[in-house]
């Protein structure tokens, strides 16, 4: 089942990068992060079961207290951006200056 | 339990596909939800008990409440009402839906299994937190002034004028 978990992880990674790169709405690229911070997380536990130590657990606590953070300030971004131009196009953040 | 771990890891590819390819963001959330449960069914597979609680606790459920409530708040004005109209067909609702009762499905299978014959040796929950609060202390600190920052990180850019 180690094997198989990594290839899990790099599947959901190759996917969380593929929807970066794809989609412009804000919000999908959010979640495709989103979907990329977790199968970091489940990296780190299937490394973490192959020995049976705690050290992947406590990295992939650390992941989600980061992706926590992440998620506030992101969305927080989210808010402002629709506030000034009322669309969600990532296009349309190269019209910022400053 | 490899049958569990192959259709769970099944279910969180499909599902995140599905997200990937949804046009409402409330659909790709629904889909986002159902991945990250199945995922917590391959941590528990995996012996990693905490680890699949706290992925349903602060993951499937505060993270993305945060992400449903930004969501929410874009779409205020009339066309909220189609909008919620649209939300509540059958064919809308339904894909997700039938991905957690297979999720559901396998948990209750998890739970009535006696013998975890070929689990990998399952990591107590009492390991994990002496580790973290021993050698991984200085991290503890860091993420919680990464928090604070975050805070207040958020609290700036979505204020007032």
């Amino acid at each position: 089942m180690i094997r198989e978990g990594f290839i899990l992880a790099s599947i959901l990674f190759a996917l969380g990068t593929a929807g970066v790169l794809v989609r412009r709405n804000i919000m999908f690229m959010l979640m495709s992060i989103e979907v990329m911070l977790n199968a970091a997380g489940l990296a780190f536990i299937v490394a973490g079961a192959r020995w049976s130590e705690p050290d992947g657990q406590i990295l992939f606590l650390f992941i989600l207290a980061m992706a926590a953070a992440e998620v506030s300030v992101g969305l927080a971004i989210v808010l402002r951006f629709y506030l000034q131009y009322k669309l969600l196009d990532a296009d349309a953040a190269s019209k910022m200056r400053g | 339990m490899q049958v569990v771990f192959y259709i769970s890891g099944a279910i969180a590819i499909l599902a995140t596909v599905l997200m990937l390819t949804r046009l409402n963001a409330v659909h790709a959330l629904l889909y986002l939800v159902v991945s990250l449960l199945a995922i917590a069914i391959v941590f528990y597979v995996l012996g990693a008990a905490l680890a699949a609680a706290l992925e349903v606790i602060i993951y499937a459920g505060a993270i993305m409440v945060l992400f449903v409530f930004v969501v929410m708040l874009l779409n205020l004005g009339e066309t909220a009402v189609v909008e919620e109209r649209n939300l509540l067909t059958v064919s809308m609702w339904v894909g997700p839906a039938i991905l957690s009762a297979v999720l559901i499905a396998e948990f209750l299978y998890i739970l009535s299994e006696e013998s975890h014959a070929n689990f990998p040796a399952p990591v107590e929950p009492k390991q994990v937190a002496a580790a973290l609060y021993a050698p991984y202390l200085i991290g503890v600190e860091l993420a919680s002034m990464l928090l604070l920052a975050g805070v207040v990180g958020a609290y700036h850019p979505a204020g007032a004028e």
